[in-house]
């Protein structure tokens, strides 16, 4: 994991050296006279060789300095502070919802698999995951906005400034961003459900007598999960790609909305910073995958053991 | 020679049957034909220029003059919308080739040569796969600018992982086996060796992936023109339409929501057919979506 954050942060690093045009100019305009243009650059270091640069750039960053931002002139940390938590915040509260309902909705097909119930199910699953997620935002808020006017259409309020506030606010860029997840989990689970319903110990599980409910839940479900615990990490990396989105639809000030502007404006030290927490947070993600991978299947430990 | 033709022609047939086999296939293949056909036509059957602004019209409901009302600048929603189907269509297809094209490469090389190359190349696809496939596009975006072309081609190197790993598992599943050996010991380079030997056993998983891929690269790309950083704003994308209807979601909700339901449908069907071709050149997961 180590060595994967090394080549993503050269590779954002590069991104400065990929820009067409200069990095001076972009930060102070066209008409900036030769002495200040010499004076910038030297002291963005861009007069120093690459290597260097990478080096310098990189105990920055470490030391949570990810440089100024050319649009705002401001140091990109304090942009980030209050918006980094939000999508971070929406991202995680949408798999903890996505996961519970589309493992269930997930059972639920692959037990009645071929009556009615299974066919809504799946053929709603297949359709949820090909919506654009800001289409759903905008029908959503057309219905209970513009409609009913019943839920605020933009905001975010922290639920210990204003409890009320922040559940109307959160309703609908949650259901939007937990959507596509629970209709991918719950895809997954018929698919792994019904792979291990076919096997033996479940069988063996019917035949002891065992309830329905403990042969459904504890023998083939612990035994399902282990294909859907393994896709956790590449889930949160979609709900964060996602976040950018319902960010954007309801006007949430998140890193998604910030990284929009910072592309249109060229700000490449607001979009390195964003790239690099995003690939962060997706690393640690990967890393808790493997730690909980453990915990739903114990073969990995004693393999390891022996 | 002949019985050889008659046999590939066998298997085509076979894979048709067994691809159009399902009724809703046949429906999404209809769908997408259609669409095509009407994104090829565009220029001559839509009523006005998707790009004419017309202040004396400006957002106007559905007339016989304007068959889906005018948007907020008084061009024709319909005209875009055919418009903008071209360049879904044109950036969905580039960007899986490109994926395609250089995923497949990396992967097979990979896989092939092993050692040092395969460690870079999977390392560094690792670290790709790490970033959202939005991000990584975003970023791409804001160095080298959108426009169809540009948009086209990040959105294929962002899916170049997906292809890389799939295409490394392929060849090296393959690789061990004794025809290959056989073609090795005749004397064959290793370049003729990947792509007259190894790469045609490795081609249904690459056919399956590319038309699951289609979807949903049109998907990222409607994605990233709605939140402004795709298509530039005079060219009509689906994306950038959804976009502006938001803004008047109040006075003419109609705006905002058709382009999205094209983009559904669209990709909907799309899905389907992806999910068709898998059925039938995959036959191991026949019945189990």
């Amino acid at each position: 994991m180590l060595i994967v954050m090394l080549i993503i942060s050269f590779g954002v690093f590069m991104l400065v050296s990929l820009l067409p045009g200069d990095a001076v100019y972009a930060m102070l305009g066209d008409t900036i006279s030769q002495e200040t243009y010499d004076m910038v650059y030297h002291e963005l270091g861009l007069d120093q060789p690459l290597l260097l640069r990478y080096g310098n750039w990189m105990l920055g960053v470490l030391r949570g300095d990810f440089g100024t931002s050319y649009q705002f002139h401001m140091p990109v940390v304090d942009l980030l502070k209050t918006r980094v938590p939000i999508t971070i915040f929406l991202s995680i509260l949408a798999t903890l919802i996505a996961m519970p309902l589309g493992v269930l909705f997930g059972v639920i097909a692959a037990v009645h698999r071929g009556k009615k119930i299974d066919t809504v199910i799946t053929l709603t699953a297949n359709a949820c995951s090909c919506l654009p997620q800001f289409w759903i935002g905008i029908f959503l808020m057309y219905i209970f906005s513009v409609q009913l006017g019943w839920l605020p259409s933009f905001g975010f309020t922290w639920p210990w400034e204003n409890f009320g506030q922040h559940i109307l606010e959160l309703i609908m860029p949650i259901i939007c961003l937990s959507i596509d997840g629970i209709a991918g989990i719950a895809r997954q689970t018929r698919s792994s459900m019904l792979e291990s319903i076919r096997q033996d110990y479940v069988r063996t599980a019917w035949s002891k007598g065992l309830t329905e409910r403990s042969v459904i839940y504890i023998h083939t479900l612990k035994n399902s999960m282990i294909p859907i615990v393994s896709l956790l990490g590449v889930r949160l990396s979609y709900m964060v790609g996602g976040s950018i989105f319902v960010e954007s639809v309801f006007s949430i000030p998140g890193m998604g909305s910030l990284l929009v502007r910072a592309i249109t404006s060229k700000d490449i030290p607001v979009v390195q910073a964003c790239v690099l927490l995003t690939a962060f947070v997706t690393c640690a993600a990967y890393i808790l995958t493997d730690l909980l991978y453990v915990l739903v299947d114990p073969r990995i430990k004693l393999t390891q053991k022996d | 020679m002949a019985k050889e033709k008659n046999y590939r022609y066998e298997g085509i047939s076979r894979f048709f049957r067994a691809m159009f086999g399902r009724k809703i296939v046949i429906i999404c293949t209809a769908i997408v034909l259609i669409i095509i056909v009407l994104a090829i036509l565009a220029p001559v059957i839509a009523p006005y220029d998707p790009a004419a602004t017309d202040y004396y019209h400006m957002s106007q409901k559905p007339s016989m003059e304007h068959l889906l009302g005018t948007d907020a600048l008084g061009r024709d929603v319909l005209s875009r919308l055919l418009y903008g189907s071209q360049v879904s269509l044109i950036v969905g297809v580039i960007a899986v080739f490109v994926a395609c094209v250089i995923g497949s490469l990396l992967g097979m090389c990979a896989a092939y040569f092993g050692g040092v190359v395969d460690v870079v190349i999977m390392r560094t696809n690792e670290a790709l796969r790490c970033v959202p496939a939005v991000v990584l596009a975003m970023a791409l975006v804001s160095v080298f600018g959108g426009g169809v072309r540009n948009i086209a081609i990040i959105l294929g190197i962002s899916t170049v992982p997906g292809y890389a790993q799939m295409m490394r598992a392929q060849v090296l599943s393959v690789v061990r086996r004794d025809y290959v050996t056989a073609a090795r010991l005749q004397g064959n380079s290793s370049i003729r060796l990947l792509f007259k030997h190894i790469l045609p056993n490795c081609l249904s998983p690459l056919i399956v992936m590319m038309t699951q891929q289609v979807g949903s690269t049109i998907l990222s790309e409607a994605g990233l023109s709605f939140l402004g950083v795709g298509i530039s704003v005079p060219t009509a994308s689906w994306g950038t339409m959804v976009s502006e209807g938001k803004a008047v979601l109040l006075e003419n909700p109609m705006l905002g929501l058709i382009p999205g339901f094209c983009i559904a449908v669209l990709v909907i069907s799309l899905n389907t057919i992806g999910d068709g071709v898998r059925d039938a050149l995959d036959p191991h997961l026949r019945g189990e979506i």
